[in-house]
C-alpha cells in the first residue's frame, strides 16, 4: 500500500464485498430454497430470507428423497456415504502409490528408471474424460461396474501426486540418507521413519486437493453406476431434476445440493493453509 | 537434478513403482491405445463386426458440420470462461493485495467455491434461471426480457459460461494474489516516488511481472473449460438446444454412450488427446522457464 487515501480504502473494500456477494448469492438462494415449502418456490419470486421448513426438508432429502411424483426418489444419506468412500479411496490410494513410486525414483537407481518415470509422467496430462469409452470397457470387462473398486481405481491413474512428492524429496538434504545409512537403516525404515513424517505438510496439502477432486467426480460415476445404491451425491442430483414439464421437488433438490457442497467446503475452510499450499503447488 | 546418495538394489524399487505402473497400464495406456485403435474402425450398425476404415472416421468428422460446430462452440465457450474468470480473479486479487489488514478474511470468503462440484454449480444457476420459477428469469421477465435457455441457444451458452466461470474465480484469485504478493513492494514504492500513478504502476510493473502466471492460468483454465465443465453442461443444457452448447468432450460422451457411435467417438477422443497433449507441452515449457528465473 503506497498511497493512503480514505476514499480509495473504502472503494477497495466495496469492490471486494461486491465480489464476495456475487460468489455467495447463488449459494444463499440455494440455502433459502432448502428451507421453504415447494409452494414458496413455484410461485416466484423466492423470498430472500430462510423459511421454517429446514428440518423437514433436510430430513426428507437425507432419509426419504423427493415425495411421490417428483422425479427420482433418492434418499441421499447412502449417496453421501458412497461419495465419502470414493473421495477417501481416491485420496488415500493416490497418496500411497505416489509416495512409494516417488521414493523409488528419487532414492534408487534401477533398470528402466527413466522409462518408468516418463510412462508415469505422461499420465499427468490426460483427464479421464478423454479416454472415457475404452476405460469404461476395461472396467466392464473386469466386472467392476457398480463397485467401489471401479469407482476409485481408474481415477488413481494420474501422476500429479508422484510428481509433487518427487520434487519435495529432491529438496531433502543428502546428509539425511547418509546419516541413515551409516546407522544401518534399511530403505523402508528410512521411508517410514524419516521420509513420511517430514512429508506431513505435503501429504495434508494433497489430501485437501484430492479429496475435493474425488468428491466432485461426475462423469465417471454417472457412467459406472447403474445400481441406485452405488450412486454418488454429486451425480444423483441430476436425476432429481426431471426434464420436460414435470416439476422437481425443489426444496429437496436444494437441500441435496447443500449437502453435496458442505463436506468439501468444510475441508477447504478447515484446512485452508494446506489447501492454498496444495493448490499453488500442484495445480490440480 | 539427481541425488548423489542412494540406496542399492533393484527389486525393492521395482516393487515400489509396480502399483502405479500397473494402474497406469490398466486404466490409462491400454484404454488410450484402445481409443486410437478403435478410431481406425467402423462397427456395422448391429455391432456384429467391425471394418477397418483407416482414417475415414477422421475424414468424416472433419467434414461433419456438427463436429465443426462443436469445435467452434468449444473455442467460444473456453475463451469466454477463461477470460471472464481470470479477469474477475485478477480484479479481486488486485483489490485484496491493496489491503494491509483483512486480505486474509477476504481470501477465506472468496476461495471456498473451489470446493463446489461443477455439476452442483450447474444446479445452482439452473435454479436461478429456470424459466418457470427462477429468480433471475422472473426479474428479467418483469423488465420485459424473455428468458428461456431451453429454447434459445445464445441464452443457454451465456448460462453455462456464467456457471462455469463463477466456480473458477476462486482458483484464479488465489494464483493472482500469490503472484501479486510475490512482487517486491520496493519496486512499486520506487515507481510511486517517481510519480507513477496507480494505474501507470499497474500497467507497466504489475502486469508484466504477472505475465508468466497469467499465461500458466490461461492454459490451466482452457483445460478446465475443455473437460471439467462437463458437469455444468450436463446438468444445465445437456448440450442443447440444438447442440448449441455441445462442447467437444460432451460430444465424445453423447456420441459414444448415447448414440453408440463408437468409431466416431474414438476418433474424437484421439483428437482431444492431441489437443490436451499440445496444451500440456505448452504448460511444461512454461514450467521450465519458471525454474530458470
Amino acid at each position: 500500500m503506497v498511497e493512503k487515501k480514505k476514499s480509495g480504502y473504502w472503494l477497495t473494500h466495496l469492490g471486494l464485498i461486491l465480489g464476495v456477494l456475487f460468489i455467495f448469492f447463488p449459494v444463499w438462494l440455494t440455502f433459502v430454497a432448502s428451507t421453504v415449502t415447494q409452494d414458496a418456490i413455484i410461485y416466484p419470486p423466492l423470498p430472500m430470507l430462510p423459511g421454517t421448513e429446514f428440518f423437514e426438508n433436510y430430513a426428507n432429502a437425507l432419509f426419504r428423497g423427493s415425495p411421490e411424483g417428483y422425479g427420482a426418489k433418492v434418499p441421499v444419506i447412502k449417496m453421501m456415504m458412497n461419495s465419502a468412500i470414493m473421495a477417501i479411496g481416491i485420496t488415500v490410494g493416490k497418496i500411497i502409490i505416489s509416495l512409494l513410486s516417488a521414493f523409488a525414483f528419487v532414492y534408487f537407481r534401477f533398470p528402466f528408471r527413466n522409462l518408468c518415470f516418463w510412462l508415469i509422467f505422461i499420465t499427468l496430462m490426460l483427464p479421464v474424460e478423454v479416454r472415457i469409452v475404452p476405460t469404461y470397457e476395461v472396467v466392464a470387462n473386469l466386472n467392476l461396474l457398480n463397485s467401489y473398486t471401479g469407482l476409485i481405481f481408474p481415477l488413481i491413474a494420474s501422476a500429479t501426486a508422484t510428481f509433487l512428492f518427487r520434487q519435495f524429496f529432491m529438496t531433502i538434504p543428502d546428509e539425511m540418507v547418509e546419516a541413515a545409512r551409516m546407522d544401518g537403516c534399511s530403505p523402508m525404515r528410512f521411508f517410514f521413519d524419516i521420509l513420511v513424517p517430514i512429508s506431513k505438510t505435503n501429504i495434508a496439502a494433497l489430501f485437501v486437493i484430492l479429496f475435493i477432486f474425488g468428491w466432485n467426480q461426475y462423469l465417471w460415476p454417472l457412467l459406472m453406476t447403474t445400481d441406485p445404491d452405488m450412486r454418488t451425491i454429486v451425480m444423483a442430483i441430476d436425476s432429481m431434476i426431471p426434464t420436460g414439464d414435470d416439476y422437481a421437488h425443489w426444496p429437496t433438490v436444494m437441500a441435496t445440493a447443500m449437502l453435496a457442497m458442505v463436506p468439501p467446503v468444510i475441508v477447504v475452510i478447515s484446512m485452508q493453509k494446506f489447501f492454498v499450499k496444495g493448490l499453488l503447488e500442484s495445480d490440480k | 537434478m539427481e541425488k548423489r546418495v542412494f540406496f542399492k538394489g533393484w527389486w525393492l524399487p521395482a516393487l515400489l513403482v509396480a502399483p502405479q505402473l500397473l494402474i497406469s497400464f490398466v486404466f490409462f495406456f491400454y484404454p488410450s491405445g484402445q481409443a486410437i485403435w478403435n478410431s481406425l474402425f467402423l462397427p456395422d450398425p448391429f455391432g456384429l463386426k467391425t471394418e477397418y476404415v483407416g482414417l475415414d472416421n477422421f475424414r468424416f468428422l472433419l467434414s461433419d458440420p456438427y463436429y465443426l460446430a462443436s469445435f467452434k462452440t468449444t473455442v467460444i465457450f473456453s475463451t469466454a470462461v477463461s477470460v471472464s474468470s481470470m479477469a474477475l480473479g485478477l480484479y479481486l486479487a488486485a483489490l485484496a493485495d491493496r489491503l494491509i489488514k483483512g486480505a486474509g478474511v477476504y481470501q477465506t470468503l472468496l476461495i471456498w467455491p473451489y470446493a463446489i462440484a461443477p455439476a452442483i454449480a450447474g444446479v445452482l444457476w439452473l435454479f436461478m434461471f429456470n424459466g418457470n420459477i427462477g429468480l433471475a428469469s422472473y426479474y428479467l421477465k418483469a423488465l420485459g426480457y424473455e428468458w428461456n435457455h431451453t429454447l434459445k441457444g445464445d441464452q443457454a451458452m451465456f448460462l453455462v459460461i456464467l456457471a462455469s466461470s463463477w466456480g473458477r474465480i476462486s482458483y484464479n484469485f488465489l494464483f493472482f494474489l500469490a503472484g501479486l504478493q510475490a512482487i517486491p513492494k520496493s519496486i512499486i514504492e520506487a515507481a510511486a516516488i517517481d510519480g507513477a500513478s496507480f494505474w501507470k504502476r499497474f500497467g507497466t510493473i504489475v502486469i508484466p511481472l504477472l505475465s508468466p502466471i497469467t499465461f500458466f492460468l490461461l492454459v490451466v483454465n482452457i483445460v478446465y473449460a475443455f473437460f471439467d465443465t462437463f458437469g455444468v453442461i450436463h446438468t444445465i443444457t445437456s448440450g442443447g438446444p440444438e447442440q448449441s452448447t455441445t462442447i467437444l468432450v460432451y460430444k465424445v460422451f453423447s456420441d459414444g454412450f448415447v448414440s453408440q457411435d463408437l468409431g466416431s467417438s474414438a476418433a474424437q477422443s484421439v483428437i482431444l488427446l492431441v489437443l490436451v497433449g499440445i496444451l500440456t507441452v505448452i504448460q511444461f515449457k512454461y514450467i521450465e522457464r519458471k525454474v530458470h528465473y
